[in-house]
C-alpha cells in the first residue's frame, strides 16, 4: 500500500529536518486515510502557521494554509458551508494551544466535527527554539536559557474539560496505534483531538541533551504506559496513552442544520 | 505462515535524509546506511516483511514490497 497517491511528489524532499517525528504524522495520517478509504475529493486539510503546519503543502486533497493559531477557524469555515467534508487539522503545540488556544477551546467546546492532530514537539522549532506552552518546568530554550519556568498543559486534560468528544493521545514511535487513533478520529462524528508526541532533535533533543531522533523515539517507549496501566501506578511520572474520551454529543454542524429545517418549516405554514 | 512474504525494498534515495530511525528500530537489522549516509538493504534475506520501516520513515522514503500469502 503506497502512500504516494496522496502526496504531492514535487514538493519532496520536504523541509523537516533529520528524523522530524512530523513526517511520520504525515506518513500515519496518509495511511489511515488510505485505509479508510474517502474519497480525495472529500478530504480538506486546514493547518496554520510552522513546521507541523507544512503538512498542507505536502498532501494532495483540498488544502488551505493559514493564519498561525486560526486553522480552526478556517477549517470551522470549510465545514459549516459543506457539512459532508471530512477536515482535518493538523496543528503544533504552539499554534494549537498558545496563539490558537481560543479557536481550540472553542471548537471543542461547539463539539463541530473535524479531527485536530496536535503535533506536540514541545518546542517552536522553525522560528528557532522558543518555548511553547507545551515545553515544560525544567527544560532549554533559546527563550529559556536558564531552564523553563512554565508548567505544561496536559493536551488531554484541556481537551475533555473543553469539550471535545474523542481525545487521544499517542506517540511516533507508536505508528500503529497513531493510524488507528487518526482512522477513529476521522470516523468520530465530532471534535476529535489526537495529540502525537512528536520529536523536534534539532531544537528540543540537542538543547535537552536528549540525543536524535532515535533517542527522543526509545525514550517515548520509555515514557509512556498505556491508560490506566500498573506500571502508571507504580511511578507517576509516566504518560499515558491510548483513548481518553470517546462519547457521544450533539454535532455542531447537524444542531445548526435542524435549526434550518424547523425555521423552513415554520414560514411554509 | 506469516501473513505475507517479503519481496523487495522500493527505496527512494534521495528523498532519505539518513535520521537512522529504520535502521535502528529494524527488528532484524535488515538496514544500513551508507557512505553519503542513505539507507541500503543490506542484509535481505533477514527481512520479515514487518514493514515498521516502512510506517516509521519520516521521509516516506521506503516502502516494502510484499506478497500477501494465501491461507493454507
Amino acid at each position: 500500500m503506497s502512500v504516494k497517491k496522496f502526496i504531492r511528489e514535487r514538493f519532496f524532499p520536504h523541509i523537516w529536518c533529520q528524523g522530524c517525528g512530523h513526517g511520520i504524522v504525515l506518513n500515519a495520517m496518509l495511511r489511515a486515510l488510505s485505509a479508510l478509504g474517502i474519497s480525495k475529493n472529500e478530504i480538506v486539510v486546514v493547518s496554520g502557521i510552522g513546521c507541523s503546519a507544512r503538512i498542507s503543502g505536502y498532501v494532495d486533497f483540498h488544502t488551505l494554509h493559514t493564519l498561525h493559531g486560526r486553522a480552526l477557524a478556517f477549517a470551522t469555515g470549510v465545514k459549516m458551508s459543506l457539512p459532508g467534508l471530512n477536515v482535518i487539522v493538523p496543528m503544533g503545540d504552539g499554534d494549537a494551544l498558545a496563539i490558537g488556544g481560543n479557536h481550540f477551546i472553542h471548537a471543542a467546546r461547539r463539539n463541530i466535527d473535524m479531527t485536530a492532530i496536535v503535533m506536540n514537539n514541545r518546542i517552536y522549532g522553525m522560528t528557532g527554539g522558543q518555548f511553547s506552552p507545551l515545553t515544560g518546568y525544567g527544560m532549554k530554550a533559546t527563550t529559556a536559557p536558564y531552564k523553563n519556568i512554565d508548567h505544561d498543559f496536559d493536551i488531554a486534560e484541556l481537551s475533555r474539560a473543553a469539550g471535545a468528544s474523542y481525545v487521544a493521545r499517542t506517540t511516533t514511535y507508536h505508528v500503529q496505534q497513531l493510524t488507528e487513533m487518526i482512522k477513529e478520529a476521522i470516523l468520530h462524528d465530532g471534535f476529535s483531538v489526537v495529540e502525537v508526541l512528536s520529536q523536534c532533535p534539532t531544537n528540543f533533543g540537542r538543547r535537552n541533551k536528549m540525543g536524535g531522533a532515535v533517542e527522543m523515539m526509545e525514550s517515548y517507549k520509555s515514557l509512556t504506559t498505556p491508560i490506566g496501566s500498573k506500571a502508571k501506578q507504580e511511578n507517576p511520572a509516566l504518560i499515558e496513552r491510548g483513548v481518553f474520551v470517546q462519547r457521544e454529543l450533539p454535532e455542531y454542524c447537524s444542531e445548526y442544520n435542524a435549526i434550518i429545517e424547523k425555521l423552513k418549516k415554520g414560514t411554509e405554514k | 505462515m506469516a501473513k505475507f512474504t517479503y519481496k523487495a525494498h522500493d527505496i527512494q534515495q534521495e528523498w532519505c535524509k539518513g535520521c537512522g530511525i529504520c535502521v535502528h528500530f529494524c527488528p532484524k537489522k535488515v538496514l544500513e546506511l551508507n557512505e553519503k549516509n542513505k539507507v541500503f538493504v543490506a542484509h535481505p534475506d533477514k527481512c520479515i516483511a514487518c514493514r515498521m520501516c516502512e510506517f516509521r520513515c519520516p521521509d516516506l522514503a521506503i516502502e516494502v514490497i510484499v506478497e500477501k500469502n494465501n491461507d493454507p
